[in-house]
């Protein structure tokens, strides 16, 4: 009977590397899921005098895209985050992250501007406070400006049927 | 062309892989000899188209034949040309190919130097290896094909990853992959022998030289790792329980405890079941770790690029040959009959423990590597498991190992008379301690308990080991007689041993004695570690073949000798337009220094990092000692009589 032990533990590792196949050890969760986003003061990219802060979106559901003119994966979100806009459901921020004034506003006017303001985050600590640890990213942040969800990697239509906006309807119920 | 060809006799070599797999299995079972004779021919056939094939693959990338998919993406015309030969082993597709045809060297090596077996037994074996053939150019041709086209051509290549662009890193593959698939002999030794349903110390004395080559192998592939990760990652540190790695590790620790239970099994009739379960342990291992590596579940630094359909084909293949052996192992080991009897305390059961202390070992690094992939699973969160878990668990289990590793020698077989031993070593412990003590005062601080330990324990191993031999010489009748008289094998022991006191000499000292500094040094600057001045004169920009570096030079001085120029890099590679850094070592026996350029600051200044390393090279060293241990042994005269005992009951 002993002798069937090797092959069961055998068996029972085989299970696990199974599950791990559909994993992904990479994306990695962000600790700050439930706590308040860190604060921040940045200009606008549309309008450098005016500042953003997180007192510009308090009371309301919104997204924070971390977005960058060098990002290439940024270019594939951007029709989605575009005609989400179009359809009013959640207002759309951005966090333009580690860029040139110039290049960033030159992105938006060629692509499109999703966003009702973009903070300018040049030297990226307003990332490293977020965790940020590649772009695109994308933040769903409730009323009450505590950080409820983080999507890593392009939002495609599919996170956003399945995860995002239903998310955000829920907290759009929350007080 | 030449990618065509190549594609024609990976087909060709599949179907004689096929053939070499079913046939003569079934042969042996029926006892059709035609059947079981087609093992050898098949075997011998599928070497040859992949070698052809591998030539092909060879010849795209030293003629830039951007039109092959894996050439473009891993080659460039300005790659130097012993660069685009090793680029054929330097990403997944043609690292597989290689691990194949490595397959098919061991198996003619098996046709060639097994022909005393008797056929039923030779026919398994080769059958075994065929299946694993089979399974593996199978993978290749449906998953990872390495003669794939791109269409349209593209000018000019990827470049080959700059990191590999070093010698110790294109005959680091190699090595590794002539240890782990060698492995695959000894595993299909043990199953043959399931099959056959006889295990004897015949089988044990066969599968010894084989296992004991590839573990000759395996040690250097990892040596080698070991002192490129040091020289080429430019932080000084030399291991990093990377998955990767562990990988490599993990079957070396099983091979280490093989190679001492096919000992007591052959000498003995030891063990004989413990023996088989471990050979199939070494080279699942060995198949495991392919599968970590190239499936992406676990993240490393070493992962080629991930694809969820090979990671599926590898585990699917795994769990068919791992289980099949490890359910013919259940069915069969019951009825396996130790003839050995030995007592309590006898050079037996001393090997036992050091089998159980190693595979112990083993598992918990295989725990603590596929751990953060369970909780993963699990859904209980992500976690890294890294240093301070392995080091923590690991040393732990090997000191008992270093310990027995000292007197174990000095036990009989059988019956061992502790008495007897105990007036052999009773000074050995009082003198390591007190050589330990001495040494560490002397050349450190007495209070660094770890030296202490590490360097008594090191004179413990080389004073039994030693004490071992020379108990052995006294026997005769002369010191001189003594010495010839004792056989390579044990010799081979007793460097390997020594080799083990040696590595652990070169981790405590370098691990708790290294010095590093980082400063910032403008040109006339000068910084200091110990007795060691190091002084900065500037940067200049060199031109290399595919790269353009900025070049350091530091003049390392000790009281206002010149001991030696150091001249690190940073490498700018133009191709993929990644940065390199290109560590300065001065390496030396007693100790290394070692210069790595940071980062330019203002005004010419740059950031440095500079390293003292006492001892390091004693850790690959060590590494060589137990190579040529194992060298030794594979010399000894029973090896080279032709006709080993050739009765082998099937």
């Amino acid at each position: 009977m002993r002798f069937l032990i090797p092959l069961g533990v055998f068996l029972v590792m085989v299970i696990f590397l199974a599950i791990g196949l559909s994993l992904d050890p990479r994306n990695l969760p962000s600790p700050l899921i439930g706590k308040p986003t860190p604060t921040f003061q940045l200009p606008k990219v549309e309008e450098p005098s005016q500042a953003l802060t997180p007192e510009s979106f308090r009371g309301r559901v919104i997204l924070l895209n971390v977005w960058a003119s060098w990002c290439v994966s940024c270019r594939q979100e951007h029709p989605v985050l575009l005609e989400l806009a179009q359809r009013q459901e959640v207002p759309i921020f951005g966090l333009n992250y580690k860029d040139q004034l110039t290049a960033a506003r030159d992105w938006l006017s060629k692509f499109g501007n999703p966003y009702e303001a973009s903070g300018f985050d040049q030297d990226g600590r307003v990332g490293i406070d977020l965790g940020v640890y590649g772009v695109p990213e994308t933040f769903v942040i409730d009323k009450k400006g505590l950080i409820r969800m983080k999507h890593t990697g392009p939002v495609t239509p599919q996170a956003l049927e399945k995860d995002i906006l239903p998310l955000v309807e829920r907290l759009k119920q929350e007080p | 062309m030449s990618a065509e060809i190549g594609q024609w006799c990976l087909i060709l070599a599949v179907l004689f892989a096929i053939a070499q797999g079913i046939f003569p299995l079934l042969g042996a079972a029926r006892g059709i000899p035609l059947w079981m004779s087609v093992g050898r021919a098949a075997g011998r056939a599928q070497f040859l188209f992949l070698a052809i094939a591998f030539g092909c693959l060879i010849d795209g990338f030293i003629a830039n034949d951007f039109s092959i998919l894996y050439v473009a993406s891993h080659s460039n015309s300005e790659l130097p040309l012993y660069y685009r030969v090793a680029a054929t082993w330097g990403a997944h597709e043609g690292s597989m190919l290689l691990w194949a045809l490595i397959l098919s060297v061991w198996t003619v090596a098996v046709t060639l130097f097994c022909r005393s077996l008797t056929l039923p037994f030779q026919a398994r074996v080769l059958g075994v290896m065929g299946l694993i053939s089979t399974g593996i150019l199978l993978f290749i041709l449906l998953t990872s094909n390495p003669f794939d086209r791109l269409v349209p051509m593209p000018p000019d290549g990827n470049d080959l990853n700059p990191l590999l662009q070093d010698f110790g890193m294109t005959i680091h593959p190699p090595m590794l992959y002539m240890g782990y698939v060698g492995l695959s002999v000894a595993f299909s030794f043990a199953i043959a022998a399931l099959l056959g349903g006889t295990l004897d110390s015949a089988w044990a004395r066969w599968s010894r030289p084989w296992t004991l080559v590839a573990w000759i192998f395996l040690t250097f592939g990892i040596v080698l790792g070991s002192w490129w990760a040091y020289y080429e990652l430019g932080w000084g540190g030399w291991w990093f329980w990377d998955p990767v790695e562990n990988a490599s590790f993990m079957p070396w620790l099983v091979a280490t405890a093989l190679l001492h239970s096919l000992a007591a099994t052959e000498k003995r009739g030891a063990f004989k079941a413990w023996t088989v379960l471990l050979a199939i342990f070494a080279f699942s291992l060995s198949l495991l770790g392919t599968f970590l590596v190239r499936s992406g579940v676990l993240t490393s630094v070493h992962a080629f690029a991930s694809d969820p359909a090979r990671g599926l084909f590898i585990l699917v293949f795994l769990a068919l040959v791992v289980g099949s052996s490890l359910l013919l192992y259940a069915l069969r080991a019951p009825s396996i009959r130790d003839s050995a009897h030995y007592a309590l305390i006898s050079r037996e059961n001393l090997l036992l423990m050091n089998n159980i202390l190693l595979v112990t070992a083993a598992a918990s690094i295989l725990l603590g590597t596929l751990y953060p992939l369970v909780l993963d699973a699990l859904q209980w969160g992500k976690i890294s498991v890294g240093p301070p878990y392995f080091s923590n668990v690991f040393a732990p289990l090997m000191a008992p190992v270093i310990l027995l590793a000292g007197i174990a020698p000095l036990f009989a077989w059988r019956e061992a008379s502790l008495a007897k031993v105990w007036g052999k070593i009773r000074w050995l412990a009082p003198a390591a301690l007190t050589l330990g003590i001495i040494t560490t005062a002397l050349f450190w601080e007495l209070k660094d308990i770890k030296v202490l330990a590490g360097l008594s324990m090191a004179f413990w191993l080389i004073g039994g080991t030693l004490l071992s031999l020379w108990s052995r010489v006294q026997l005769r009748s002369s010191v001189l007689e003594g010495l010839q008289s004792q056989s390579l094998s044990s010799y081979g022991m007793t460097i390997a041993h020594l080799g083990i006191a040696v590595f652990l000499v070169g981790l405590v000292l370098s691990d708790r004695h290294s010095v590093e500094k980082v400063v910032r040094l403008a040109p006339g600057d000068t910084a200091a570690i110990g007795r060691y001045d190091f002084i900065f004169k500037g940067i200049k920009t060199v031109d290399g073949p595919n790269f353009k570096a900025q070049e350091g030079l530091f003049e390392v001085r000790s009281e206002d000798q010149l001991i030696t120029e150091l001249k690190p890099q940073k490498r700018s590679y133009r191709v993929q337009r990644n940065t390199m850094t290109e560590a300065a070592i001065d390496p030396g026996v007693t100790r290394d220094l070692y210069v790595a350029l940071g980062e330019p600051l203002d005004a010419g200044a740059w950031s440095v990092r500079l390293y003292y390393k006492p001892f390091i090279r004693w850790i690959w060293f060590g590494g060589l000692f137990m190579m040529m241990g194992g060298l030794l042994a594979l010399l000894d005269r029973r090896y080279r009589r032709h006709k080993m005992d050739p009765i082998l009951t099937a």
